[in-house]
């Protein structure tokens, strides 16, 4: 009977808005905030503000909480927070499948943008090294990259041991001459950089893009034997036969944006742009940049970024 | 002999003799490691206990059977209730009571005033001082988002102590079971309870206010059980004579009688509150730890030096007006309402004044982050002219520390056998405090070799050794110095202060960049930490030490080193101990902070098990560091016990 009531209740309510409303808004969004979660990189930060921006551009209410970000899947699937705006195939693949089988989660919609995440050196380095960036010539120049605790082998300084990158493996498959020691975190990883800058050491780490690194330290990936599906599976893909991860990470990983299952009925309006949203590469560094070396507060960078964009971002609020 | 006389002897000796026998049985299967079964290296696989699926199941069970997401869910809305309000009113937030925000100039005055009725002038410029330096910083924002949650976890939390202390005093299984718990609660390394919090309560400025909650309230239940048990039984007498009610004797007797003990439990709740800053954004607290973090990750270290500075001055501010308020006793004042409330008065008008000012001028609501005032650029510079001048030592150093000291002895620890040391552990505790603490000692690492982290353990314990080694080393001449006249120790100890609540974070960078990602740098931000309760307690140790012993030396012609060796430092000795167990419990805590630089201890797993919210792991890495940290406390105490009474020589 109530269910009636409210289906009733719900029909005379679209059939009298219906012609007074334009045809997006056909339901209207939730008063609620729409909770956007922030983490601890600088062009996640900028980005959700940008989006958050938008809503509030469209009469949404929005509020940041800075999360963890492995643990905002869990946050997303259970609706404490609405979104996450930038989904690494790399680094967070994995929380957001293993969110995704619990359900409550879905993918909205992909960047415009490639991710990578490899081994990784700023440009000084190749002068010690001239053959780069080829992986067999960083072999030979291995010793160059030594370090006290690493003997007369190479370091490759390698992201927390959570990120789970199998370069042991990599290390052990292509026979390389190098000890894989783990940074506890990215700014470990960063002040490694920073301190091998004033010195021009030669460096060889894990690192990704985009993100603001490649603004201050220009430098290149390694060229490791192509990624080919299966390579991290299975022993006979990949040029040495015996060997399972006898390559490169992908070049090319995805950037997708993810939003809770009830985001759709609570703001539709809101979603229906969520979904349109979509950014290159080159504006996620911008975004960085704006922050990270122009020094600007992240809500400031957004308001810029939005003035100096407005024909990217417009479409999508309409 | 003497022996016949002294019944205590005998037993004495013989302990001593156990002792050494089971030493001997250690270092016997020490030397013959290489000819042990596996079974002695190492426990077998098959005795190696599944205890993070127990708890993991246990949590499972109160979680989906018992219903107890629902009532932590209810608590956690109750408290983002009380959240929302202060976040209202604090930095405007929009959320009822939809006032907010308090223009700065009018939380400056506040505190200014407050400052002036609890410590007079001094204070008074120190509180307002320090609010005008967060609002011309520019940190407004963050340091209100901050406020916002302490303002309400800091109440709730010396409410809660309250009531559990007083339910221990009343009731001897209450404290009974309290006492362990809380025990365990202090040395527990921050990470392993912020795991459940993320998965009863979520994460976000709530749970951000439940983890500092948990983290402050023990030393509060501990200080308000002092307290009760303290009260006179004379004044108890006069209350009931009076015909109090058992109510009014608790709250017009005991409580106010106790008024001093509970009130340095407040302050230990705002300092301990202050210290959960910046590990609390880690599951979602807002504010200067947020910032702080984000800051570093981009290696900006001049910007959240400031916000380390804004930290300790926060913490220096509540610090001095919750003492400030302890003792001071309350007053009576006679005379027309002006003149009795002349300061409340006095303070009104400035509120006025300053919404006034706010009105007139929006610099004087909110300083823009634009406007602000930095000094991240000289303190780049100097950290790094400080990290060029230092580099060409470092390298050597690192070198030599790394080839010659660290990575041999941490071979040497994880070259131990586990049988060897479990038996060495019981030794020492038979030599120290008999059977009993023999059995404390393995009860403590047993559970450490079941659960299967051992060689993490073992590697957390090399740490923690040559971190607080290093730390004695540096850290007991730093302290004799200090002592050396009153002045000066007074200024040791606010640099103290200062080092402890300096957020660890920040100094983690600079480490990195001198020493690299490797065990030096691990070595050398732990012991930092670890040498701050040293130079403290050695510190107040010398200054302990009687006059009229020390004269009384110097008139029989001691010299200056005799006096120092033979008669301050003695007697200076259990409090040097207690500095000592301060520093392991300060390693332990830094060396999980550690796993930030990068480590492979029982730190590293920790981190990973916060990201995965695995509940189980966490808590059982948690656990092997708090028994270490226990075990050493036990044996340090006891030690320092036998040493202080006459018969223990």
């Amino acid at each position: 009977m109530q269910r009636l009531t409210r289906l009733l209740l719900g029909a005379a309510t679209i059939a009298l808005a219906a012609p007074l409303l334009a045809p997006a808004a056909l339901a209207e969004d939730s008063p609620d905030p729409i909770v956007i979660p922030i983490h601890n990189w600088s062009s996640q930060i900028v980005m959700s503000n940008v989006v958050g921006q938008m809503f509030e551009g469209m009469g949404n209410s929005v509020e940041y909480v800075s999360t963890d970000s492995q643990a905002v899947y869990e946050a997303v699937r259970l609706g404490d927070a609405t979104l996450e705006l930038e989904v690494w195939e790399g680094a967070f693949g994995a929380s957001f499948d293993a969110a995704v089988a619990k359900g409550g989660i879905h993918d909205a919609a992909s960047h415009n943008a490639v991710t990578r995440e490899d081994w990784w050196y700023p440009l000084w380095t190749k002068e010690a090294c001239p053959g780069l960036p080829d992986w067999k010539a960083l072999n030979d120049c291995a010793a160059k990259f030594a370090t006290p605790e690493t003997g007369d082998k190479g370091r490759f300084l390698g992201g927390p041991v959570d990120w789970l990158k199998h370069d042991q493996e990599k290390v052990d498959a292509l026979g390389m001459n190098f000890v894989v020691v783990n940074a506890g975190s990215a700014a470990a990883l960063w002040a490694e950089i920073a301190a091998a800058e004033k010195d021009k050491t030669p460096i060889v780490l894990f690192n990704w893009t985009p993100n603001f690194a490649e603004a201050v330290w220009p430098g290149e990936f390694v060229n490791f034997p192509e990624w080919v599906e299966g390579c991290d599976k299975d022993p006979a893909v990949g040029p040495i036969p015996d060997k399972t991860y006898d390559c490169g990470n992908p070049a090319n990983g995805y950037l997708k944006i993810a939003a809770w299952d009830g985001m759709k009925d609570k703001w539709p309006a809101a979603y229906a742009t969520l979904q349109k949203v979509s950014f290159t590469n080159a504006q996620i560094a911008e975004m960085a940049k704006l922050v990270d070396v122009d020094g600007m507060e992240p809500e400031d960078a957004a308001t810029a970024w939005m003035e100096a964009n407005e024909a990217v971002w417009k479409p999508w609020t309409e | 002999m003497m022996t016949a006389t002294l019944p205590q002897a005998p037993f004495r000796l013989e302990q001593k003799r156990i002792a050494q026998a089971i030493l001997l049985a250690a270092l016997v299967l020490v030397l013959f490691r290489n000819a042990l079964p596996a079974g002695l290296l190492r426990l077998p696989e098959g005795l190696i206990l599944p205890f993070a699926d127990w708890i993991n199941a246990a949590f499972a069970f109160a979680r989906d059977d018992l219903g107890l997401m629902a009532l932590t869910r209810a608590v956690s809305d109750a408290v983002e209730f009380c959240l929302d309000v202060t976040a209202n009113m604090l930095y405007g937030k929009s959320r009822w009571p939809n006032v907010g925000p308090i223009p700065w100039v009018v939380i400056a005055a506040t505190a200014g005033m407050a400052g002036h009725a609890l410590g007079g002038w001094r204070l008074a410029t120190l509180a307002a001082g320090t609010f005008v330096w967060i609002a011309v910083m520019g940190q407004w924002k963050w340091a209100m988002e901050t406020l916002s949650v302490i303002v309400v976890a800091a109440p709730l939390s010396v409410l809660l102590g309250l009531a559990l202390g007083t339910l221990a005093w009343r009731y001897r299984l209450a404290e009974r079971i309290l006492n362990p718990i809380l025990n365990i609660a202090q040395s527990l390394p921050h990470f392993a309870y912020m795991i459940p919090v993320v998965v009863f309560i979520g994460v976000g400025p709530k749970a951000g206010a439940i983890v500092t909650v948990i983290f402050s309230v023990p030393p509060m239940i501990r200080m308000t059980l002092l307290g009760l048990r303290s009260v006179p039984p004379e004044i108890i007498e006069s209350g009931k004579m009076s015909g109090a009610t058992r109510l009014q004797l608790m709250t017009r007797v005991r409580l106010p009688s106790a008024r001093t003990e509970i009130l340095i439990g407040v302050n230990q709740v705002i300092m301990q509150s202050l210290a959960m800053v910046v590990l609390a954004s880690f599951i979602g607290m807002p504010g200067l730890g947020q910032k702080l973090l984000q800051l570093l990750q981009a290696l900006k270290i001049g910007l959240s030096v400031e916000i380390g500075v804004t930290i300790v001055l926060l913490a220096i501010v509540l610090d001095r007006m919750s003492k400030a308020w302890a003792v001071k006793q309350p007053a009576h004042a006679e005379g027309p309402w002006l003149h009795r409330h002349r300061l409340l008065a006095i303070w009104l008008g400035l509120v006025a004044l300053g919404f006034a000012l706010a009105a007139l001028h929006p610099y004087f609501a909110e300083v823009e982050r634009k406007q602000a005032l930095s000094l991240a650029g000289p303190v780049d510079a100097v950290v790094g002219r400080v990290i060029d001048l230092i580099d060409p030592v470092t390298d050597w150093l690192r070198w030599f520390l790394i080839t010659w000291v660290l990575i041999p002895l941490r071979d040497a620890f994880l070259w131990l056998p586990t049988s060897a040391v479990l038996l060495a552990l019981a030794g020492l505790g038979w030599r120290t405090g008999g059977l009993r603490s023999a059995l404390v000692c393995l009860a403590f690492a047993l559970p450490i070799a079941l659960s299967g982290w051992w060689d993490r353990a073992m590697i957390t314990a090399y740490t923690v050794f040559v971190a607080v080694a290093l730390a004695l080393m540096i850290g007991v001449p730093l302290g004799l110095v200090g002592a050396a006249n009153e002045t000066r120790a007074r200024r040791f100890l606010l640099v103290c202060d200062t080092a402890q609540t300096f957020p660890s974070f920040i100094y983690l960078i600079p480490v990195i960049m001198l020493f690299g990602v490797n065990d030096v740098a691990v070595i050398a931000a732990v012991m930092v930490f670890a040498t701050v309760p040293i130079v403290r307690y050695t510190i107040e140790g010398l200054r302990g030490v009687p006059p009229e012993i020390v004269e009384s030396a110097q008139m029989s012609g001691a010299s200056r080193g005799q006096l120092l060796w033979h008669v301050k430092l003695p007697l200076a000795l259990p409090t040097l101990v207690v500095g000592a167990n301060q520093s392991i419990m300060f390693a332990l805590f830094m060396v999980i902070i550690a796993a930030f630089i990068g480590t492979q201890d029982l730190g590293q797993e920790m981190q990973r098990a916060l990201s995965s919210a695995d509940v189980g792991k966490g808590f059982v890495l948690g656990l092997a560091v708090a028994f270490m940290g226990l075990m050493a406390d036990h044996l340090l105490l006891r030690w320092a016990q036998s040493r202080a009474s006459p018969g223990g020589k």
